[in-house]
């Protein structure tokens, strides 16, 4: 599968003899939405981990448009093009909404004045820029969980790794941020990886969707397909819905 | 000049005029202050000059990167020692021997920073590491000859004033603080408004957000620290020379390093201007007790009261003074 924008290749990774992850491979071609799905424990941050390089995989590679990513750190991934998002929100709270942005953008931004403009367009774009003085600390969880997204952003990745965005979401703000994301996606052609329980989200972007469970890939395919799967069925979506 | 004019821009930001104006009629008042002051006063405000100076030295790690130090006695007092001690033994100006001095002490600096931070203590543990190079260091001193040992290193006292050898009177020492203390206050102020600053600020928030949106922690901890320990270098070299005499119970003392977090601390971790409040308040409080005291003629009642309204103010105020005060005077958040 060469020509992936990104691509695990057998990645393993075991947390004090007790194994997380497993054998797992994909890929994610440049351009697309794909949705990485699972029951809770399946290992779906881990991989996600992995991936943004907060630790190495102990067997396999990671690679992005072909180089080897894995092993590098947070830092370095950040710079090869990969924005992450965390599922429990880590704002700098002491921070101005700009200020949390503007740090995103410096990354690629000569001085602070053009990192400031591109995250004041940022916050536009998510609908944050009135709030951009207040401190992160006073936002609300949704709106915490748009400033995740647009200090990821700000980094212009060319690769967006989405964890449980969504969640905590009322519905009508599930749909907003599932516009906003494939307007993104159209519009700059931005590639992005999605953790997600929400079904309606991942239904409405995903291309293609990945499922693990208990550390292992055990199915994977167009969403159609997926959802008609019987082990998927069993291990997932048989469960009530958290949506 | 170009260069130099976006510097002056970077300085002055959005601050707006009435605090300029004000920053511009404060520095007056201190330019012109011993003019005025007798002996006594004059002392105090050398104090508060002092204090806000290592205040923003310390504040550059743990106001603004987010880590404690309680060991910073340790670049003042190598920074001293190490100038004191090449003027005393060679004859080397101090102007010379500030060199070394704050070289030793920013190695000191990186070494007990990479140790902390390559090996991710965070917290306490990495206090705990800054005190022990502390403790160590003065025991070193304590048994080292050139340095005078546990009896001290004095430097002569000579008469009239010598800008070159930093032999002088207090008024010398006042305009050398100020200076110092001046240019710390915009040095500090260029820090934050460039990319190194906001990753400091970034660390101090969320360590791992920091990293995971391309901040190098590990580099900019080092530098935080390796800054830190050479400007709080450059106060030890003024203190020696400003008291001439020098001891490792006192130069690397827990208390040392206690003293120069307070002004921050009580001023406002992490701004810009609560070092210099922190120490107006602290100086000012400690010689309003020491009066008291003599008036009462109770030992030991300075420290107790002295101690009391460091409590009240932590209590009531644990942002620090600061940044209420600015409350008060209409200042914005990001104006401070």
């Amino acid at each position: 599968m060469s020509g992936a924008r990104l691509e695990l290749n057998a990645i393993g990774k075991s947390f004090r003899g007790l194994r997380a992850v497993h054998d797992v491979s994909f890929a994610v071609p440049a351009g697309t939405i794909q949705a990485l799905i699972g029951p809770n424990g399946a290992g779906k941050t881990t991989i996600f981990n992995m991936i943004a390089g907060v630790f190495a995989p102990d067997l396999g590679t990671v690679t992005l448009d072909g180089r080897v990513i894995s092993g590098l750190r947070p830092d370095r991934i950040c710079d090869a093009g990969v924005g992450r998002t965390f599922q429990l929100v880590k704002p700098f709270k002491g921070l101005s909404v700009l200020e949390n942005v503007t740090i995103g953008a410096l990354h690629r931004r000569p001085d602070l004045g053009a990192a400031r403009d591109h995250a004041a367009a940022i916050l536009s774009r998510l609908g944050l820029h009135d709030r951009r003085h207040q401190l992160a600390e006073s936002l609300t969880l949704p709106d915490r969980k748009r400033l995740e997204v647009a200090r990821a952003l700000a980094t212009d990745p060319k690769l967006l790794l989405l964890d449980e965005v969504m969640a905590g979401l009322r519905p009508t703000e599930v749909d907003v941020m599932v516009a906003f994301l494939r307007e993104l996606n159209a519009s700059t052609g931005l590639t992005i990886l999605l953790i997600e329980h929400v079904m309606r989200a991942v239904m409405a972007l995903a291309a293609h969707i990945v499922v693990v469970s208990s550390g292992e890939k055990i199915a994977e395919g167009a969403p159609q397909d997926v959802v008609r799967n019987q082990a998927v069925l069993d291990v997932y979506l048989g469960e009530p819905e958290d949506a | 000049m170009r260069g130099l004019s976006k510097l002056g821009r970077r300085l002055v930001g959005d601050a707006p005029p009435r605090v300029l104006w004000s920053l511009a009629l404060l520095l007056a008042v201190l330019l012109v202050a011993p003019a005025a002051l007798g002996k006594y006063w004059l002392s105090v405000l050398i104090l508060v000059l002092y204090f806000a100076y290592v205040g923003q030295a310390w504040n550059i790690l743990m106001g603004f990167a987010g880590q404690l130090s309680l060991g910073h006695a340790l670049y003042a007092g190598l920074g001293g020692y190490i100038a004191a001690g090449l003027y005393f033994h060679y004859g080397i100006g101090p102007w010379a021997g500030l060199f070394a001095g704050v070289a030793a002490a920013a190695a000191a600096g990186a070494v007990v920073g990479f140790l902390g931070f390559r090996f991710s203590l965070a917290g306490v543990y990495f206090a705990l590491l800054t005190i022990a190079f502390s403790e160590f260091t003065r025991l070193a001193f304590d048994h080292w000859a050139w340095a005078g040992g546990s009896g001290g290193l004095f430097l002569k006292v000579g008469s009239g004033s010598d800008l070159w050898n930093l032999r002088g009177g207090a008024v010398m020492f006042y305009y050398l603080i100020l200076a110092l203390s001046v240019g710390a206050f915009v040095l500090c102020r260029l820090l934050l408004q460039s990319r190194i600053g906001q990753y400091w600020l970034a660390i101090r928030e969320d360590a791992e957000a920091a990293q995971a949106v391309g901040v190098p922690v590990l580099r900019a901890k080092m530098i935080a620290i390796v800054l830190s320990a050479a400007l709080t270098a450059l106060a030890g070299v003024w203190n020696a020379f400003y008291y001439n005499n020098l001891f490792p119970e006192t130069a690397f003392a827990m208390g040392r390093s206690i003293e120069i977090t307070l002004a921050p601390i009580i001023g406002g971790l992490g701004t810009l201007f609560g070092p210099f409040v922190g120490a107006v308040v602290l100086t000012g409080l400690g010689e309003a007790f020491t009066d008291v005291g003599e008036v009462l003629k109770v030992p030991g009642i300075k420290q107790i009261f002295y101690g009391l309204a460091l409590l009240v103010i932590v209590m009531y105020r644990p942002a620090g003074v600061w940044p209420w005060l600015a409350d008060r005077l209409g200042l914005k958040e990001r104006q401070r």
